[in-house]
């Protein structure tokens, strides 16, 4: 077999395609049956994606924290944690992260960007190595902790811009970063602009990337997540690798945050960190916790939500994507299923 | 089709006529035949992988043939489900039990066909029926007595109990005696022989040739899924059965020369360890390893060996007692310093320790050395290195298939142990700690593996072997000692004692009891 065949044979990346496929199939079959034209709806969610130059923008700035909050679930599960916290460290992230940015307005912006990064990483990293330490010091279960750190970021996030740092104006808001601490737009079309935080972004893929595969690091830390019990046998730390992994799942959380901060809303909002850690959690299952495969996955859910706009203006509710993406989710947790109905195929052909 | 009058197959008590067995990637079963007659017990041997457990399964209808006939008393009969085993009056014992932990004996005997009163539960007619069965067979148990607090050869008689409760004339034993100490595999055989005086047709699964020539009638020998070789046990011997199993010569027993027994390198004293519930499972052990020797630890499973062995590598915590290597007190030192000691270890339980099974071989090569400076330059490996090293190490221990990509669980489990024993040994330990190292593998891969445990200690490293497996125990050991409830029985020496004597010290007798019995006896 060749080496191109191969790797699109290999299951990791067949399976999440074919369970794309079968959920667009199902959701087309769903607006048969309600008396839509799926081939309507489908034209329209892809021209809502990409058939402007506006709808590409959107579509990317959507995708920017996404793909980040999916790199920090997936490296999450890669060391065997399930970090359903990327909310909460996402929003300790971006709310230091605006506090320094709101206090840089004389600071050039080669020393205010940098900032800004380092310390909306460093609050997330901390939240999420709170729940780390948690673990590797008390065997609290993660999924707990990192709910329940959910909450005490959300609160700690209202209280404070209703109260000490909230902007004049009765709006649970922040004041203004500095000038100098935001992202350059690129392009400008209409009231939509495109941030570099896409590229960093995809940087910070890169960097995951080479951090699993490449380094000691990513040794340990996969280690870990396959089997404790043989890690610990090769003299590997258990619990310095729980916390060091939810310290990098969080940071990359806290960089998402730091992204809306710096290339959207310009300051910390009530509503910044909305549900984008818990679909943090479907982009890596979807993309199979691998740093590239998340990538594609953030930018699949981005676009669907992108074009479901333009899909209800065609007439076609928008809920419609959530059925996909809920169809989406099913095929790839059961993964067996699909991979049962591959080899099954599979034997058939022999068969014959 | 022939002429079915043709087969008279009344003699037998199982027929199993061209069985053919596919599963993706493998022939398990190639057009095999078995005949069995009644009344006899049969063994069936062969390596792992050779396809008798299949071959069983299917008898007991947990997988169906893709074809062949089966014929029960002559009849040919169709048997999709173990319902229909069971109403062929076949039953199994399965390798791992099948019982209930917290319920009595009667209960879990009875489960699912219980006798009753009306809506009550008959447990009094219960009792008396097991009773009647026990006595029978010389099936010794209390009924009333509940399945955790019974010693593991007693519950092996409740699950034949059970098999024989639900009427079986036909019983499959599948390695039963992998569990049990050399007294209780005696009384295995006695209930075997007793079966067999009042009719009862045995089929015995195992790989213990010793076994085979003590208690069978006859053997069908397999391999790679095809019959070898059908025999009978007193015109056969053990040489000549593992000819037939391997394909090849093999050296049963390992041989050796006299050890050079140089310093001493590990000191254990009065060791107290903890299993995981918290209670002492390693009670005041105190022995000594000393280079160029191996130092065997016998023992039934769950005497405290596990938690010993995992003491001394630095994976358990040490109560109280000293662990002395290479004269520093070590006792405590996290595993990584444990290793970078010079100490090796080949874990139990290769799936659970020994490997990352997700991980390819490459990787699982340099676990407990990724961040050496040959395989690590501080933050990032070097894979190409590693990869080269990998290379070497497949073809010196003939991992197979050679390849270095390929995920740890998709080995064969022979050849996962040699991934471990070549990483163990490419470290160039001074010492080395090897645990249960032939568990579960078949006799060439055994081989192997004693050999290279042997050339160790010639080498010079000082080895402690824990093994379940007596012969094992006698074959390699220099010294052997007993350990019976986290404590040492005694110490003897392999050419001085023998299996009965470790066997009685297995079972809690102290060395120096049995030997002054001995003395006042003559």
């Amino acid at each position: 077999m060749s080496k191109l065949k191969k790797f699109y044979m290999n299951d990791k990346i067949i399976s999440p395609l074919i369970a794309i496929v079968i959920s667009f199939i199902i959701a087309a079959i769903v607006m048969i049956l309600i008396g839509k034209n799926p081939a309507t709806a489908y034209g329209a969610l892809f021209y809502g994606a990409f058939g402007t130059e506006g709808a590409l923008i959107n579509n990317i700035m959507k995708a920017t924290p996404l793909i980040l909050t999916g790199l920090a679930v997936g490296f999450g599960f890669r060391a065997g944690l399930f970090n359903i916290g990327a909310n909460g460290q996402l929003i300790i992230g971006a709310l230091l992260a605006t506090y320094v940015g709101s206090q840089m307005q004389t600071f050039p912006f080669y020393l205010s960007i940098p900032l800004m990064l380092v310390v909306g990483m460093l609050g997330g990293a901390l939240w999420g190595a709170l729940a780390g330490w948690l673990k590797a010091a008390r065997g609290a279960h993660e999924v707990i902790t990192t709910i329940m750190l959910n909450y005490i970021a959300v609160f700690i996030a209202n209280y404070v811009v209703n109260g000490p740092f909230q902007a004049p104006g009765g709006v649970p808001k922040s004041p203004e970063i500095a000038y100098s601490a935001r992202f350059p737009n690129l392009v400008t079309t209409g009231a939509t602009w495109l941030s570099a935080g896409i590229f960093v972004a995809l940087a910070a893929v890169v960097v995951v990337y080479i951090i699993i595969e490449k380094t000691k690091t990513g040794y340990e830390v996969k280690a870990v997540g396959f089997n404790p019990y043989a890690a610990e046998y090769g003299g590997i730390s258990i619990s310095k690798n729980v916390v060091l992994a939810m310290a990098i799942s969080g940071a990359l959380a806290g960089l998402a945050g730091t992204m809306q901060v710096m290339g959207v809303y310009y300051r910390y909002l009530g509503s910044l960190g909305g549900s984008m850690g818990f679909d943090g959690i479907t982009i890596a299952l979807i993309g199979q916790n691998d740093p590239i495969g998340i990538a594609f996955a953030a930018f699949l859910i981005s676009s669907i939500r992108a074009g479901s706009n333009q899909m209800q203006i065609a007439g076609v509710s928008k809920n419609i994507v959530i059925i996909i993406q809920g169809i989406i989710i099913f095929l790839v947790a059961a993964n067996r299923l699909v991979k049962t109905l591959m080899v099954w195929k599979r034997k058939g052909v022999e068969e014959i | 089709m022939d002429n079915k009058n043709k087969k008279d197959y009344s003699q037998y008590a199982v027929v199993m006529e061209q069985i053919v067995k596919k599963f993706p990637g493998v022939l398990a079963n190639d057009h095999v035949d078995l005949f069995v007659k009644r009344g006899e017990i049969h063994a069936i041997v062969g390596e792992n992988g050779a396809g008798k457990t299949t071959l069983m399964s299917q008898l007991y209808g947990l997988i169906n043939p893709n074809s062949g006939k089966i014929y029960i008393n002559g009849v040919e009969t169709r048997i999709k489900n173990p319902n229909d085993a069971i109403a062929a009056k076949i039953g199994m014992v399965h390798q791992h039990f099948m019982l209930v932990d917290r319920l009595s004996v009667v209960e879990n005997v009875v489960l699912g066909m219980e006798p009753s009163h009306g809506p009550f539960f008959a447990i009094d007619v219960a009792r008396k029926q097991i009773r009647e069965l026990s006595e029978k067979f010389g099936l010794y148990v209390d009924p009333d007595a509940i399945i955790e607090d019974l010693p593991v050869g007693a519950q092996q008689r409740v699950e034949i109990i059970k098999v024989l409760y639900r009427g079986a004339e036909i019983l499959i034993l599948d390695e039963p005696t992998a569990v049990l100490t050399p007294q209780e595999t005696d009384e295995l055989f006695d209930v075997l022989r007793s079966l067999k005086a009042q009719g009862k047709t045995i089929i015995l699964i195992t790989h213990k040739l010793h076994e085979v020539m003590a208690v069978t009638d006859s053997v069908t020998v397999m391999r790679l899924g095809k019959v070898t070789g059908v025999v009978k046990t007193k015109d056969t011997n053990p040489k000549e059965l593992a000819r037939m199993m391997v394909g090849r010569d093999v050296l049963l027993r390992v041989e050796k020369d006299k050890a050079k027994v140089g310093d001493k390198i590990l000191e254990i004293e009065k060791l107290e360890v903890n299993e995981n519930r918290g209670l002492r499972a390693v009670n005041g052990v105190s022995f000594s390893v000393h280079k160029g020797e191996i130092v065997g630890i016998a023992g039934v499973a769950g005497n405290g060996q596990s938690e010993l062995v995992e003491a001394i590598t630095g994976l358990r915590k040490v109560e109280s007692g000293k662990v002395i290597f290479k004269d520093v007190d070590i006792t405590n030192f996290s595993p990584k310093k444990h290793r970078e000691m010079g100490m090796g270890h080949i874990p139990e339980d290769r799936l659970k320790r020994g490997l990352v099974t997700a991980f390819p071989i490459y990787y699982n090569f340099i676990l407990g050395k990724h961040d050496d400076p040959k395989f690590c330059d501080g933050s990032f490996l070097k894979i190409q290195d590693i990869k080269k090293f990998s290379e070497e190490l497949v073809k010196e221990f003939d991992v197979r298939p050679p390849l270095i990509n390929i995920l740890g669980a998709n080995l064969s489990g022979g050849n996962q142990q040699k991934v471990i024993i070549a990483r163990e040994i490419a470290f160039e330990p001074d010492f080395l700690v090897v645990s249960q190292p032939t568990r579960g593998l078949d006799i060439g891969a055994i081989e192997f593996i004693h050999k290279t445990i042997i050339s160790m200690r010639d080498k010079g490293i000082g080895v402690l072997l824990i093994s379940m497996e007596l012969e094992e125990i006698f074959s390699l050991s220099d010294r052997i000692l007993v350990m019976y409830e986290g404590k040492i029985m005694g110490e003897v020496r392999p050419e001085e004692t023998s299996t009965e004597e470790v066997g009685m010290m297995m079972t809690g007798h102290r060395l120096e009891d049995l030997r002054s019995q001995e003395t006042q006896e003559v």
